[in-house]
């Protein structure tokens, strides 16, 4: 029994539940694994925080309400670090903050997740327009992967995988939520725990001697060692070789950010896992990402029923960009319409894909709210014209 | 006090050699009181975690034979709070340039004694920026010149132990590079302590302070200087405050117990 009189719960809440998108972004998290959160308050991520605070303890983990999000990403770095699987959680005034984390925890290959609950500047209204801060927000060199939840379903199961991801790369991967679903109440089934997958932390099986922190195949990722333990590692935001030395030779710069850069971009095929509705058919392409695949669902079958012949391809990952499935996607089309909730950004990924061979449409929305249905119909039918 | 010539040589990372302090650097000195002070309480650096954020001071632990956290400035607290949580058993050093723990990670620091997290803090205060150049610090004192106060420095320095003391810390103590007998004692003392355990080494950088506000780039006149400016605390309480206003109030402030932090929330209904 908790203080409270409540009776703790375990790490998976098995069963149907109707539930809070931030509640389930935390209950997907301790499903794969998290234990241990650090935040700072802000909205609308606050749910995140309150959920983890209440949850972790009973799972044995820790919540930190740290000073501020600088502390919140190097905690959860410095945790990741000691072994455990830590997430951190903010809204995009926050996610500012985490940036110079995030180039730390890049380059000593620190697995952790991060999610961005993505709000208006200075609002909490909805928006998708950190999607390009995510990938080049901090500085360096990086690749970096990032999933777009589009429901709160997926709330739950992308944090998981967030954290399976975060440790099969050796990489902070970033949950990419929105105000729409973070606010939002759905059905979530949570499958019992041994349904879910879990990656755990791999440790070396090497004596400190034999054991090199840095060293790994080609575009691969090398084993941990535990802290403490005589195995001497160094994890210096510098420039260093296989053996965690700092070294400012540049073929050990070059080599390292080759493979930091490589361990990702080679992988995208098995990373990004994108699905199509009736794209196969289609004349119109429509891509979408996070809470706006929903309204693009819709249009589609609006568009179907009046004898358009439209698809979707629904995004999951949407960095490191899925090029050759973006690519399949429209190969058959006639035009490809990008749809997104802000200024028209990663239309610009789209664009560098089809490199002039199929057109690029626009159906974008800066008002900090999302597309209606009839909204990305009407794009639909000005590109079918 | 016996002193050994090289106490725990095999401590330090053959292959982090030539290092990069200047000749005279105090760093030196604060790594090789640790090095006895480990030596002397039988630790290893081997079982620990030290921990630099970047800066002259900040780059200690990389010639040690450990596991370091290296090359951000100013996180050093955030990321020994969060392996504390993970690996309470292990101890964690964090050495801090005095720009590093209390410029740009000054937020961090209070937050960190207010927690009471059970690290080891050691603050090598060189009075300047030293590792960018000797630019102005908010250590360093009143009227004196840094490449950033030409005219000299307009702004009050912080009193890290005050700093340490009102924020929480369970244990303060402030040395010098020229007193090295008490400053091993001192960070003695902290490893050994439960809790958030800092000690300040005021310390010489001949370089760049002891050029330009102290006149000379003599690592000897800058620990000469060091040693007349320093007085001791329990003469300093007898004297009127402006007095002392300018010197080093040199020994242990703080020596308490209380709860150390495990997390923001108490819970008591783990079932292990
Ligand atoms: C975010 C960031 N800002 C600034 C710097 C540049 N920088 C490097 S070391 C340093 C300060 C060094 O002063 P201090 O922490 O007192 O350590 P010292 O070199 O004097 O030992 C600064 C500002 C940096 N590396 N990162």
């Amino acid at each position: 029994m908790a203080s409270d009189g409540s009776n703790p719960q375990g790490r998976v809440l098995s069963g149907v539940h109707f539930m809070l998108g931030n509640y389930a972004t935390a209950e997907g998290a301790l499903a794969g694994g998290c234990d241990f959160f650090a935040g700072y308050p802000i909205t609308p991520a606050n749910e995140i925080s309150e959920r983890m605070s209440h949850r972790l303890p009973e799972v044995g983990g820790t919540f930190i309400q740290g000073e501020d999000e600088l502390f919140s990403i190097y905690a959860v770095t410095g945790a990741s670090l000691a072994g455990a699987k830590a997430m951190t959680a903010t809204a995009s005034a926050g996610f500012n903050h985490f940036q110079e984390g995030i180039g730390y925890a890049v380059a000593v290959e620190a697995p952790c997740v991060i999610v961005d609950v993505q709000r208006c500047r200075g609002e909490n209204f909805a928006t998708q327009a950190d999607v390009m801060q995510m990938r080049w927000g901090t500085d360096g060199d990086y690749e970096i992967i990032v999933l777009a939840p589009s429901s709160i379903q997926e709330l739950f199961d992308y944090t998981a995988r967030a954290f399976n991801l975060a440790e099969e790369y050796r990489t902070p991967v970033i949950v990419m939520s929105e105000t729409t679903i973070s606010l939002m109440r759905e059905r979530l089934d949570v499958p019992s725990a041994d349904e879910i997958a879990v990656v755990n932390r791999r440790y070396t099986d090497l004596s400190p001697g034999e054991y090199k922190p840095f060293a790994a195949p080609e575009y691969g990722v090398p084993d941990f060692a535990p802290l403490g333990k005589g195995y001497n590692t160094i994890y210096s935001i510098n420039p260093h070789d296989e053996e965690g030395s700092i070294d400012w030779d540049p073929d050990v710069y070059e080599r390292m950010y080759d493979r930091l850069t490589g361990k990702i971009a080679k992988h995208r095929d098995v990373i990004c896992q994108p699905r199509s509705y009736a794209v196969d058919d289609a004349d119109i392409v429509l891509i979408a990402y996070g809470s706006e695949v929903r309204p693009a669902l819709d249009a589609v079958e609006m568009a179907r029923e009046d004898g358009i012949a439209a698809g979707l391809l629904k995004l999951d990952a949407v960095w490191p960009v899925p090029e050759e499935q973006i690519a399949a996607a429209m190969s058959k089309a006639k035009a490809v319409i990008a749809v997104e909730m802000n200024i028209g950004k990663y239309a610009n990924e789209i664009e560098r894909i089809s490199a002039g061979r199929v057109p690029v449409h626009r159906c974008t929305k800066n008002r900090g709210i999302i597309h209606s249905p009839e909204e990305i119909y009407r794009s639909i039918k000005e590109v079918w014209k | 006090m016996s002193l050994k010539l090289y106490p725990r040589r095999e401590s330090v990372r053959k292959d982090g050699l030539p290092h990069f302090f200047c000749p005279g650097c105090g760093c030196g000195q604060v790594l090789n009181f640790f090095l006895r002070a480990c030596d002397e309480l039988g630790m290893k650096t081997e079982d620990m975690t030290c921990i630099g954020g970047v800066g002259c001071a900040a780059r200690i632990p990389i010639y040690l034979s450990t596991d370091a956290l290296h090359g951000i400035h100013g996180r050093t607290m955030p990321w020994a709070t969060g392996i504390k949580m993970t690996r309470p058993d292990m101890p964690v050093v964090v050495f801090a340039g005095d720009g590093d723990a209390l410029s740009i990670g000054g937020n961090h620091f209070i937050h960190a004694a207010r927690r009471n997290v059970d690290v080891t803090v050691i603050v090598v205060n060189n009075l300047n920026f030293a590792m960018t150049g000797g630019q102005v610090a908010p250590t360093t004192p009143l009227t004196a010149t840094t490449m950033t106060t030409p005219y000299g420095s307009s702004e009050p320095p912080f009193d890290l132990c005050k700093m340490a003391e009102t924020s929480g810390a369970t244990y303060v103590s402030r040395w010098t590079t020229a007193h090295g007998i008490q400053a091993i004692r001192a960070i003695k003392t902290a490893m050994q302590h439960t809790g958030f355990s800092v000690v300040e080494i005021i310390s010489q950088c001949p370089t760049h302070y002891g050029r330009y506000a102290l006149g000379s780039g003599s690592p000897e006149k800058s620990v000469e200087w060091i040693k007349e400016q320093s007085i001791p605390r329990t003469r300093a309480e007898k004297m009127d405050p402006e007095e002392t206003a300018l010197n080093f109030v040199i020994g242990e402030f703080v020596n308490t117990q209380r709860p150390v932090f495990w997390g923001s929330t108490i819970y008591d209904g783990a079932e292990e």
